[in-house]
């Protein structure tokens, strides 16, 4: 072959340039399309939902007048059912995805173990919502309760919690590990000294994401028969509850709730469109509450990773 | 310098066999460690030296499919490391190592050194104090560092590090200590301080050092030994060894011929 000339040279190079511009502007235009549709979406429900936010909105309980209705037991279940959700999830998928990655033999029923795994975070929730109705609200008769939910949402969230765990162990050198080992150290010292913090910014935004995501479920929530209108709150620990009796530690765990993605749910299907105002105002506090859960996540793996350089 | 009487045993492999699943590393591998010597291990890559030099500590026992035959004696006890009745946790808090790419862990320099007293259950604060500042002197980098033990090892230089990692090693006492290419990752006068530690040390505890630098093994090694595709060719004072080789392999690796 001849070689070429350095007029040639710079056609070569300009025809990859224009290809090169080609696939940015393509790229641009699809970015800005994503961004294009979210920030429709928040400002739509901004728009509509303005005249309700006002603070008896948040601290108001459901109502039959729609200027009147609150979101107060709503995003107190979601609180609610999101932490016995997390304290549920976090311990078994961290220490799953632990097992997993330190401790399981490289065989056969591992492999089963893990396409399962793979394959559950493909279940669709309205299945976890049967399962659960099954077994947490009837067989082992937690009733349609904040349990029940928080333990569904748990099971939903399990696969997604063990992945980042996994990911998490994966991105930590071998040569930590065997700088931990070759001191003497036993498995289980390894992972408490060393895998476990370091893991810990990748686990923690796994975490908080399967949050995000539990938060807004509704299907199963349904499934196991959330109430859509319930004007009081979960009993405070040792607080008087009724006929002079005073309230458990636990006593809230038991307690019929109903969730945010519930509320809204209620709200558009009613026929008078003032509700429509709250569908979309409660929409946004939603929307904000997976938003801020997201920010903390990036703060939190922002501020660890700082410290663990290789 | 003239080595006189056959100095005591430390270790020694006997009829060592290596096997990673199916592909035999190392073949009948016979060799004297000798107590407060260095012993060099040099060789083409590949051949072997690290594969060999982690079985002394059972690093291979971490990874799946890996199998030895044969034994590495261990002395005074006469302890056979690759036993299957030894804990290769027991071995390993027997005989330190300090690895290729200098490896602190991301925490401050004290928990580094201390690491190793933590895991057998110190928690003394004085205790872990002097031991730490004794290993810390002992790898000889206490005077860089007496200052900001509380920071970053992470913000030490590579050289540092490495010297660091001695450290770590050092704080458990440890009666045999392994290096695999400990100045492979790092600059001449770096290399130069890590050579001059490992001169020093082996007063107080014996030294296997695999090295890839023909010039190290002769700097530093009373013995040494060259291996050959998982084979030992030649053992032998480190003198010897250089100025007249037995085998013709040796000979040629050493005069630059091959490898």
């Amino acid at each position: 072959m001849k070689p070429l000339t350095t007029e040639e040279i710079r056609l070569v190079i300009a025809k990859g340039k224009f290809r090169d511009n080609v696939f940015k502007a393509t790229g641009i235009f699809c970015l800005a399309l994503a961004l294009v549709v979210i920030v429709a979406l928040i400002a739509d429900m901004v728009i509509k939902g303005s005249e309700r936010f006002t603070l008896d909105f948040f601290f108001n309980f459901a109502s039959r007048r729609a200027t009147q209705a609150g979101i107060l037991s709503a995003w107190v279940g979601s609180l609610l059912v999101m932490f016995v959700t997390a304290m549920a999830a976090v311990p078994l998928g961290v220490a799953a995805g632990l097992y997993l990655e330190e401790y399981a033999k490289r065989n056969w029923i591992t492999h089963v173990i893990e396409i399962n795994i793979t394959n559950l975070a493909a279940v669709p929730s309205i299945v976890y919502g049967l399962l659960a109705l099954g077994i947490f609200v009837y067989q082992f008769g937690f009733g349609q309760s904040i349990l029940s939910a928080g333990l569904t949402l748990a099971l939903l969230i399990l696969p997604i919690i063990i992945v980042a765990t996994r990911e998490a162990i994966r991105s930590i050198p071998a040569m930590i590990r065997e700088g931990s080992m070759a001191v003497g150290a036993t498995r289980w010292q390894t992972c408490r000294y060393h895998i476990i913090p370091y893991a810990m910014p990748g686990i923690l935004t796994g975490v908080i994401i399967g949050l995000a995501r539990a938060i807004g479920e509704t299907a199963p929530i349904i499934t196991i028969g959330a109430l859509t209108f319930i004007a009081f709150l979960p009993p405070v620990p040792f607080t008087a509850a009724d006929a002079g009796t005073t309230a458990g530690l636990f006593d809230w765990i038991f307690s019929p709730f109903t969730v945010m993605p519930i509320q809204i749910f209620n709200w558009t299907s009613r026929p008078d469109p003032q509700f429509e105002i709250n569908a979309a105002a409660a929409g946004f506090v939603l929307m904000a509450m997976v938003l801020s859960m997201n920010a903390v996540a990036i703060y939190l793996r922002y501020k660890m990773r700082k410290n663990i350089k290789w | 310098m003239q080595i006189q009487d056959t100095p005591s045993l430390k270790a020694e492999a006997r009829n060592l066999n290596f096997f990673y699943g199916e592909n035999k590393a190392l073949k009948n591998i016979n060799m004297p460690v000798y107590d407060k010597k260095v012993t060099a291990l040099i060789g083409p890559s590949g051949c072997g030296k690290s594969t060999y030099l982690r079985s002394f500590n059972r690093m291979h026992d971490l990874y799946p499919g890996n199998r030895y035959e044969g034994e590495i004696r261990f002395f005074p006890d006469n302890t056979n490391l690759l036993g299957a009745d030894v804990d290769p946790i027991e071995v390993r808090m027997r005989i330190g190592m300090v690895f290729q790419k200098p490896n602190p862990f991301p925490k401050s320099i004290f928990e580094n050194v201390a690491y190793g007293l933590r895991v057998r259950g110190e928690n003394n604060k004085r205790t872990l104090d002097d031991k730490v500042e004794h290993a810390l002197k002992g790898a000889a980098i206490w005077d860089e560092v007496k200052d900001r033990l509380s920071e970053l090892a992470s913000n030490l230089s590579g050289g540092q590090q490495q010297r660091l990692c001695i450290a770590r090693a050092l704080a458990t006492d440890p009666e045999l200590l392994l290096f695999d290419e400990p100045t492979s990752a790092l600059d001449p006068i770096a290399t130069g301080a890590i050579e001059e530690l490992v001169h020093e040390l082996k007063k107080r505890v014996t030294i296997l050092i695999v090295t890839h630098n023909m010039q190290q093994a002769a700097r530093v090694s009373d013995y040494t030994a060259y291996m050959f595709l998982g084979e030992m060719i030649e053992f032998g004072k480190t003198d010897e060894i250089f100025i007249k080789p037995k085998d013709k392999r040796t000979e040629d690796y050493i005069t630059g011929r091959m490898g």
